[in-house]
């Protein structure tokens, strides 16, 4: 059924589908109306969960997680400072190999104080042990909840998922969303059932001291195992949604015509849906030029990277997040990812704090990569954007 | 591409309006987009807000810099905000107003006006310090601008506003036969 929708909505309306037992949940815009929307569902009774009020993001994490101890789907939402205050659960969630399921509506962190979107909130999540799903429309946010879902509670996985899209720019955006039956939804996500769970007539202990010499290293080593294991899953998952639901989104990495392409960009969120549109219409200008999309940040899909990039003659990376004092932590990765190539990589940092970034920046950009790979790269990394700079305005 | 650009005050209901105008074109069968630009949410604060309709999918993310069409909501805000700013060559602009179009000075090729206000208070929508125009002017744009049919506006009304439907849908009617516009 289409419906029209936001992009919070559409997160609304995954996690209904995917027939989760547990939110627990506290309000911070711009994530308020998913939660508000599945305390409506659930008090229409058309969402057959528990709703659990708490005092803070820190707490509802911790609820998710007890919750999910006792072996029953869950999820929750936050952005921004909310995402920043669950930090230490995080981890948590992580290690106690939780499959939780969360999305998370990208705002900056102040100050100064902002509401818009960029990509600082879970980029600065990177390390908790949590896969990173970004989405660049409300279909693929609803869609890729059902699918974080079966790949997170996968054997081989069993890592919890964030299902990533922009403040405002999704969140607060209507469009056209189909809504799979429901039917469909159970064949392709059966119940989740683990094989271990907190259960009173079968006493077990989660998360108990461990001696430096006991397997503390050996069970944070298989938590990367299981993250290297998503990669697979992730892209795995994604033919079987195709097949079912007949819509795809490329798993861990989307391209967009590269594979006739000199010069690529890569980009993450819904600043690709634009790249997109400036892709078609510098390639009917002649440039030979197409786009990457890093859809899963973590795992990072390195080999694939390797693959579609290295026939390129120069790459960009444009990065909505910052490190002080250094380049984007997309612009990193990829970097890295490309070592020994001797392909010029050039980082871009813009769209902070919700600044729109527009078809022409995106052209710029590109046409800054075309030339880096005639006449050389001038820098490493630089901002793009700002106010009063010339060269780089909007 | 087709793209609207909404002009308001909080409160009168400019995202509402951006948000019915997609979804009157989503049952036409069009490719829509509608979003705010969310600034600080406060009544009688200027609101911006946007609609996009396409035949194929959208894939623009960004805020509207060349409109084909503006909405204003609130006459006000003509001495606030360059409401033409980036409006196309041709385009139409639409304002609730007690002027006649001829009266407006503004830089439109289309000029459109009808008493909204007035429409919306006879329906007992708002109050007379903030009346609630939104779907009064909708009527009226489906006139002018002829991008949705009054039919697909009604039902948009009908199936998304909560309560008044009724008082919604005649301002919305009225607004329609009551509409002034010229071409320059």
């Amino acid at each position: 059924m289409k419906k029209m929708l936001t992009g919070n909505y559409a997160s609304a309306y995954g996690a209904k589908v995917s027939k989760v037992k547990v939110v627990s949940a506290y309000p911070i815009t711009p994530q308020t109306t998913i939660v508000e929307k599945i305390a409506e569902f659930i008090a229409n009774g058309e969402f057959d969960g528990k709703y659990i009020r708490v005092e803070s993001e820190h707490s509802a994490m911790a609820s998710c997680i007890a919750a999910e101890n006792t072996g029953v789907r869950t999820f929750t939402a936050t952005s921004s400072h909310g995402l920043a205050l669950m930090h230490e659960m995080l981890h948590w969630a992580s290690g106690a190999r939780l499959p939780i399921v969360m999305s998370v509506v990208n705002r900056s962190l102040g100050p100064p104080w902002s509401i818009w979107s960029d990509q600082q909130d879970t980029i600065s999540q990177r390390d908790t042990g949590w896969m990173q799903i970004y989405t660049e429309n409300n279909q693929e946010v609803l869609d890729s909840i059902i699918m974080a879902y079966r790949i997170a509670e996968n054997e081989i996985v069993m890592l919890p998922a964030m299902v990533i899209e922009d403040a405002f720019i999704l969140s607060h955006t209507m469009e056209p969303v189909d809504i799979p039956d429901q039917a469909d939804v159970d064949e392709f996500l059966p119940d989740y059932n683990p094989k271990f769970k907190l259960d009173v007539s079968e006493p077990m202990g989660f998360g108990s001291l461990i001696m430096p010499e006991g397997p503390f290293m050996e069970f944070k080593y298989k938590g990367h195992e299981s993250m290297n294991n998503a990669l697979k899953i992730i892209d795995e998952t994604d033919i079987l949604f195709k097949k079912k639901f007949g819509r795809s989104y490329g798993g861990t990495v989307e391209t967009y015509k590269l594979d006739n392409a000199k010069y690529a960009l890569v980009m993450m969120g819904s600043t690709a849906s634009t790249g997109k549109e400036v892709v078609d219409k510098m390639r009917d200008e002649g440039y030979e030029v197409g786009l990457l999309r890093i859809r899963s940040f973590r795992p990072f899909p390195k080999d694939k990277l390797r693959n579609y990039l290295s026939n390129m003659k120069s790459i960009g990376v444009f990065d909505r997040s910052y490190t002080f004092g250094y380049g984007g932590a997309v612009f990193s990765e990829v970097r890295n990812t490309m070592y020994g190539k001797n392909i010029p990589i050039k980082g871009y940092i813009g769209g902070l704090g919700g600044r729109d970034v527009t078809m022409n920046l995106i052209e710029k950009i590109f046409l800054d990569v075309v030339n880096m790979s005639e006449k050389g790269q001038d820098k490493d990394y630089e901002w793009v954007g700002l106010n009063g700079d010339k060269r780089w305005s909007q | 591409m087709l793209e609207v650009r909404f002009h308001g005050r909080g409160g009168q209901g400019a995202v509402i309006a951006s948000e019915i105008l997609a979804t009157a074109a989503f049952y036409e069968g069009k490719y829509v987009s509608s979003f705010p630009y969310f600034g600080v949410e406060r009544r009688g604060a200027p609101v911006t807000a946007f609609t996009r309709i396409d035949s194929k999918p959208i894939r623009v993310k960004t805020q509207i810099y060349n409109p084909d069409h503006v909405v204003v909501l609130d006459h006000s805000l003509l001495n606030l905000v360059n409401v033409t700013n980036g409006l196309k060559d041709g385009g139409l602009v639409l304002i609730n107003t007690i002027k006649k179009p001829e009266e407006i000075k503004i830089d439109a090729k289309i000029v459109a006006t009808v008493n909204a206000s007035e429409i919306a208070l006879n329906h007992s929508l708002g109050s007379h310090s903030a009346p609630i125009v939104n779907t009064a002017i909708l009527g009226a744009y489906a006139k002018v601008s002829g991008v949705v049919k009054l039919e697909s506006i009604k039902r948009a009304i009908e199936e998304n506003v909560s309560g008044f439907i009724e008082e919604n849908v005649a301002s919305a009617e009225d607004a329609y036969n009551f509409v002034r516009v010229i071409q320059k």
